[in-house]
């Protein structure tokens, strides 16, 4: 769908696109920063983050667990309250579900406000080939829609384009030349839209939570573009992912502080909506028929896989984008799929399960472990990232190359003796490239490594080589262990002991 | 007791200073480390590239070598923190994994050893010369390694503590992941060392040798000439031990 996807395969090849393009990285910097120290600002103001973000997970954890139960109930309650409610095993299912509302409806233009799912089905297209006019409403979006781009990021999907891009982008909407000032192209999508809201025939949303007691849908959103959606056409479709449900409004409190506070440092967003069901007859707005389809399209799959199931966990804050460093110099596209950034780099293979085609994103990653700090509900993204490096491997997918050198590192260091071997004939074998003390050539396996730096060299001796004159010179002087210390050590030990386990340190 | 030193093999092979220094430092109280030479790597490149039988073959050394240790001492928080994984990675094997959970409760980076469990934030050294720091991802973020080398060089006398920006963002190391995707690792690098460059700091200190290799790497090919050193090193030359 995208742009850089099918011309260039490789994530690394995406990733070369996009270290070159100087607008992109500014403007992917300077996003991220401002989104990044808002939630670090917000969280800190918050008093009691790490807590919250324990009964964060722990909900989530718990509705995952009984997913099915919650579901169920979700569907009883909406069904109740006049919903429609459609699931989709595929996203082919889906769409053709959201088709067939449309040429039932007759419909000739739909309005959108932001959803993932929508663009994981890619469903401005099929609507297309239908002859529906699609228009996004989220500004974000209206501009790769515009474009003919995918989001490169989850909440800011523009995040990638400045304004004079954006300016030129609208320019050509309008007719005329629009100044690059933000207040004066966020008005002229704000009239341009008006007249299509007062259009449509259909209103799509996505959904950020679903309560499984009331049957109700959330969404949060800063521009009221959503509420112009869900209250002006007459026919509302809203696309949510099967994970989605929480259990009650109480737990939507956890979320509500959780979700705008890690996406953009916000309290809380402009608007939030709760919507239980079409309009009744004394209510002044809204449509006259509601649809929820309720998506899997691969995300079943992670139900009762002990390494990925948490992945379900996820709120789409965005929040692990913003934090990593990998994300801050390639943006969203390189990572090639809809969802990008470390969630994106797992959720792509995982909903796939496709471990061969998508491997290389989960490559893109130097595993910092920056996104499991920044995540709201505390999924251990880089773990998966090795979990699906692994996979990848056992199932025979692995690089040849590397894994003969992963052999030939197995049988080195197995063994002392043969890596000191190794070691004595790497210190011959430097003598070809050593200048200085520094290796500064960039032929073959350094090549990469030197083109950004100088390798040290093998010193004359090794630290093992080093160990007996040493250990002889400081047990020749040493002093008598502090009585102390000796305790200190002691007391450590012996806490060792009570408490079992790794008492100390990790997560 | 009986504390073991765990060098890693980026220790032995090019840092040995860096595990001289803490064997010096450690001496100053009466603690002789043990050096067990069965000891080899800690199986983190092959652990985080998928291959975890290979991981597994290397991993087996360091459960041998350090069977007997009460403590055992590392130089990177990388390093420890693979240990931190061992009982993911043997959880197939009951007897081995028994055997890597004794080793992770055992386990501690230098600074995180030196500050919480022999109580010592103050080894007596003078170092006037401007510093910065870079946190090294696994150390603080897995081993949670935050506050000890802080309270460390903030005893350091003369010492002048340059906070470095951007300092929680990774210098694009990762491993193998500097060689596949070498373009984004030397981005990354090359912005940490921008931010190293305008602290203006005559020395950069870390807790990790790996990234401090792909820092310093970075700033010699670019002629910057910033000393970069562990932090043992600091110490044991600010308290005359090396």
């Amino acid at each position: 769908m995208s742009a850089t996807g099918a011309a260039h395969p490789s994530v690394k090849e995406r990733a070369e696109l996009a270290l070159n393009d100087e607008f992109l990285r500014k403007a992917v910097k300077f996003t991220t920063e401002r989104l990044r120290n808002g939630k670090k600002n917000a969280s800190a103001d918050h008093g009691n983050w790490d807590e919250w973000r324990e009964r964060g997970r722990q909900i989530r954890l718990h509705t995952i667990a009984h997913l099915d139960y919650y579901l169920n109930l979700f569907v009883e309650n909406a069904r109740a309250n006049g919903v429609h409610v459609h699931f989709a095993d595929t996203g082919e299912e889906a769409v053709r579900i959201s088709l067939d509302i449309a040429e039932r409806k007759s419909a000739k233009s739909v309005v959108k406000s932001k959803s993932m799912v929508s663009e994981e089905l890619h469903l401005n297209h099929a609507l297309e080939t239908i002859g529906v006019e699609a228009i996004e409403t989220d500004l974000g979006e209206y501009i790769i829609q515009l474009a003919g781009e995918m989001p490169s990021h989850i909440v800011i999907p523009a995040i990638h384009k400045n304004r004079y891009q954006i300016a030129d982008l609208l320019s050509e909407v309008a007719g005329e030349r629009l100044e690059a000032d933000t207040t004066v192209l966020a008005g002229f999508v704000r009239k341009k839209l008006r007249e299509k809201f007062l259009e449509a025939d259909i209103g799509m949303t996505g959904c950020n939570f679903a309560i499984a007691e009331t049957g109700s849908m959330v969404l949060f959103e800063n521009e009221g573009n959503a509420r112009m959606v869900t209250t002006v056409p007459k026919t509302q479709i809203t696309l949510m992912g099967m994970e989605r449900i929480i259990p009650s409004f109480e737990d939507l409190e956890v979320m509500a502080t959780l979700l705008p506070r890690s996406a953009t440092g916000q309290k809380l967003t402009m608007y939030m909506s709760g919507i239980s069901g079409p309009r009744r007859s004394d209510d002044a707005d809204g449509p006259d028929e509601m649809h929820i389809i309720i998506v899997d399209n691969g995300r079943s799959l992670q139900l009762g896989d002990p390494e990925f199931q948490e992945l379900l966990n996820c709120i789409r804050c965005g929040a692990c984008l913003n934090a990593c460093p990998v994300y801050r110099h390639i943006g969203g596209h390189a990572y090639g799929s809809t969802y990008s950034g470390p969630i994106g780099a797992v959720l792509t293979p995982a909903l796939n399960k496709n471990i061969a085609e998508w491997d290389d994103i989960a490559n893109a990653s130097s595993l910092c472990g920056a996104c499991y700090e920044a995540c709201p509900v505390k999924i251990p993204l880089h773990e998966m990232l090795i979990y699906l490096r692994r996979r990848k491997v056992e199932s025979g997918h692995g690089n040849k190359l590397e894994a003969a050198g992963m052999k030939g590192f197995a049988v080195l260091m197995a063994n002392a003796s043969r890596l000191r071997a190794i070691l004595a004939l790497g210190k011959i074998g430097q003598k070809l490239v050593v200048r200085k003390g520094e290796i500064r050539t960039k032929i073959g396996p350094l090549k990469g490594w030197n083109s950004y730096r100088v390798t040290p060299s093998l010193p004359r001796a090794s630290f093992r080589d080093r160990w007996a004159t040493l250990d002889q010179e400081i047990r020749h002087g040493l002093q008598e262990l502090n009585p102390e210390m000796q305790r200190r050590l002691e007391n450590a030990v012996k806490q060792r002991q009570q408490g079992g386990g790794a008492g100390h340190g990790g997560h | 007791m009986k504390v073991s030193l765990f060098i890693t093999c980026l220790g032995d092979a090019i840092y040995p200073r860096v595990g001289e220094a803490m064997v010096r430092v450690l001496a100053k109280y009466g603690i002789a480390l043990d050096f067990p030479r069965i000891q080899t790597c800690c199986g983190q490149p092959a652990f985080n590239s998928g291959y975890w039988k290979e991981a597994r073959a290397s991993a087996l050394t360091l459960l041998d070598a350090f069977e007997d240790s009460d403590f055992v001492i590392s130089p990177s928080g990388s390093c420890t923190g693979m240990i931190h994984h061992y009982p993911k990675l043997f959880e197939d094997d009951p007897v081995q994994r028994e055997r890597a959970l004794k080793l992770q409760a055992k386990s501690y980076e230098f600074a995180q050893f030196l500050v919480n469990v022999l109580g010592v934030t103050d080894v007596g050294a003078t170092f006037p010369r401007k510093v910065t720091y870079h946190p090294s991802c696994h150390g603080t973020r897995l081993l949670g390694v935050k506050d000890e080398p802080m309270a460390l060089m903030r005893h350091v006398k003369g010492l002048e503590f340059i906070p470095l920006p951007f300092a929680e963002d990774c210098c694009g190391f990762g491993g193998t992941f500097a060689v596949k995707m070498a373009d984004i690792s030397g981005a990354m690098v090359t912005e940490k060392a921008d931010h190293v460059k305008e602290t203006e700091a005559e020395v950069l200190v870390g807790l990790d040798m790996a990234c401090l290799m792909n820092i310093a790497g970075n700033l010699r090919y670019r002629n910057e000439p910033v000393r970069v050193m562990h932090l043992a090193e600091l110490l044991a030359e600010g308290a005359n031990l090396a």
